[in-house]
């Protein structure tokens, strides 16, 4: 449904931020990026969504523009401070010219979803570091859309409130079904979540890997401690080590340059 | 909500500390200043003593309380211009690059022109109506702060939310409006309290120039011609409700901006949650 055909970027200081990169995603499937830092994960994203021009390459899209709603949820949660829980939430059908009453039923919807209710008055500086992602989540919801784009959406959270985060993710996932890319540089979370796990390696960006979980959902927390999550999880690491082997190599051959 | 209740205690704690410390200053800073006119048998009119400052400064009141309203008045225009038109020159600064560019260089000299050297022109200019002259003398001193100030918080703005309103397709103007222009509110409120002082000296800056008697003369020339006439205890008092002026402008501007920031600034904040 979406497939990034041989996707390369450059940025305008020469630095090549992806080369070669092809990635195809079927509708409703959850997709883990995983790699090194600098591998270009977050610039899939970014291109994904139109927020970065691709240098050489195509996008396809399997539907029309008018079915395509993207959402994005950042890093940090990128709330606004100023606005309470309700307010923030509801940025999105604003700007696209919705009348506050309109959207209310859909803001509470979205609220009720990631479980915040109750919170709606609350301002950001109010809520802890997990909530402020779920006030995130529920903002990119809103719109219902069908692709949900997420660049390391729960990387600065504790361990405990993580796998929280994670398990309701993948609920909201089973009864949504959007279509996911979901970047993250912690395995355990990409095995967990995923239908496929792309690793991707550094210096230039690409795609080195592309491991099926087979795995059916719902996911229950007794597979995290399962033998076949194991399994999974060393093979994504391992291919991670490789990435980062390649980049080590790479680096010595520049260094015996020199 | 028993946080809350302690939280507002320890603040009212931390209040009074902060009024009881400075006034325990002043009043032993008073007390010296007493001790040292009467232990030198300074003349008045070299050093009033303070309570001597205190008479007058009540024998006096209708004269200079007439005299502050004025000063007062002039500050209040200049201040509200310079905070109007110095939002309105900083959102024009941040949609076009090239504005910025050709119009901040004249901001600057503008702004360090000295006063005292321009306000003659300024008073010559405008020389049928001196109320003008010294609003527009103000007005130069007290915009530039709310300019800069301005200008850098409609710049830096998360740009992750940037990112945020262009996926969603944001107009221009729903970005000033709903982004741009709310994440510059503490930076043009740091601007307020600075230009609020400065739009005050400017206003006594321009008095002393113009120098006008009359009905409509305010403080500044009140001191001025005390200090020409040797009445030194009537110069002391009308400094000291300048002062005052100044101290109540910064303290209103800074409650206000306390108020605004109430729900998300770091600034405001005085309790880690």
């Amino acid at each position: 449904m979406i497939a990034l055909n041989h996707i390369s970027k450059v940025y305008g200081n020469g630095t090549v931020a992806l080369q070669d990169m092809n990635l195809a995603i079927a509708q409703s499937q959850l997709i883990g990026l995983v790699g090194p830092s600098g591998c270009g994960k977050s610039t899939v994203l970014r291109l994904v969504a139109g927020l970065s021009q691709k240098s050489s390459g195509t996008i396809e899209w399997g539907m029309d523009r008018e079915v395509k709603k993207l959402a994005y949820v950042f890093q940090d949660a990128a709330l606004m401070p100023w606005a309470n829980v309700r307010e923030n939430v509801r940025l999105p059908l604003k700007l696209s010219g919705m009348s506050k009453r309109t959207a209310a039923t859909r803001v509470q919807q979205a609220i009720e979803l990631v479980g915040l209710s109750g919170f709606e008055r609350s301002y950001p500086r109010e809520l802890s570091g997990g909530m402020k992602m779920r006030v995130s989540i529920a903002r990119a919801l809103v719109t219902q859309p069908n692709i949900l784009l997420m660049d390391e959406p729960f990387g600065a959270l504790d361990e405990i409130t993580r796998s929280k985060l994670n398990s309701d993710l993948l609920n909201l996932w089973q009864q949504q079904r959007w279509t996911v890319i979901f970047v993250t540089h912690n395995i355990y979370e990409a095995v967990y979540l995923s239908n496929r796990v792309i690793v991707m390696a550094a210096r230039p960006g690409r795609a080195i890997a592309d491991i099926a979980i087979e795995v059916p959902y719902p996911r229950t927390e007794a597979f995290r401690t399962s033998s076949l999550y194991n399994k999974y999880c060393r093979e994504v690491s391992e291919r991670l080590a490789e990435a980062m082997e390649e980049r080590q190599e790479v680096r010595g051959e520049t260094q015996n340059i020199f | 909500m028993k946080r809350k209740t302690s939280s507002k205690r320890s603040k009212k704690r931390s209040l009074s500390a902060n009024v009881i410390a400075p006034v325990l200053v002043g009043i032993l800073a008073f007390v010296l200043w007493d001790v040292f006119v009467r232990v030198t048998g300074m003349p008045p009119y070299l050093l009033p003593g303070p309570l001597l400052v205190l008479q007058t400064l009540i024998a006096d009141w209708n004269d200079l309380f007439s005299a502050l309203l004025v000063t007062v008045q002039i500050t209040v225009v200049a201040f509200v211009t310079a905070a109007v038109s110095g939002l309105l020159i900083s959102v024009l600064f941040t949609q076009s690059q090239w504005i910025e560019r050709s119009f901040y260089p004249y901001a600057v000299i503008l702004q360090t022109t000295p006063i005292v050297a321009i306000a003659p022109l300024i008073i010559i200019w405008l020389k049928n109506n001196t109320f003008a002259a010294l609003v527009v003398c103000a007005w130069i001193v007290a915009f530039f702060p709310i300019v800069s100030n301005t200008t850098l918080g409609l710049n830096s703005v998360d740009r992750n939310l940037l990112n945020l309103f262009q996926l969603y397709k944001a107009s221009r103007w729903q970005t000033l409006l709903y982004l741009r222009l709310p994440a510059a509110l503490p930076y043009f409120l740091g601007g307020l309290r600075i230009s609020g002082g400065l739009a005050l000296i400017g206003a006594v800056v321009a008095e002393f120039v113009a120098g006008t008697g009359g009905a409509r003369s305010g403080i500044a020339y009140s001191i001025l011609i005390s200090s020409y006439n040797l009445q030194i205890p009537r110069m002391f008092a009308a400094l000291f409700l300048t002062t005052g002026l100044g101290v109540t402008i910064f303290v209103g501007l800074s409650v206000l901006s306390e108020w605004l920031l109430r729900h998300w600034h770091e600034s405001a904040i005085k309790e880690d949650w």
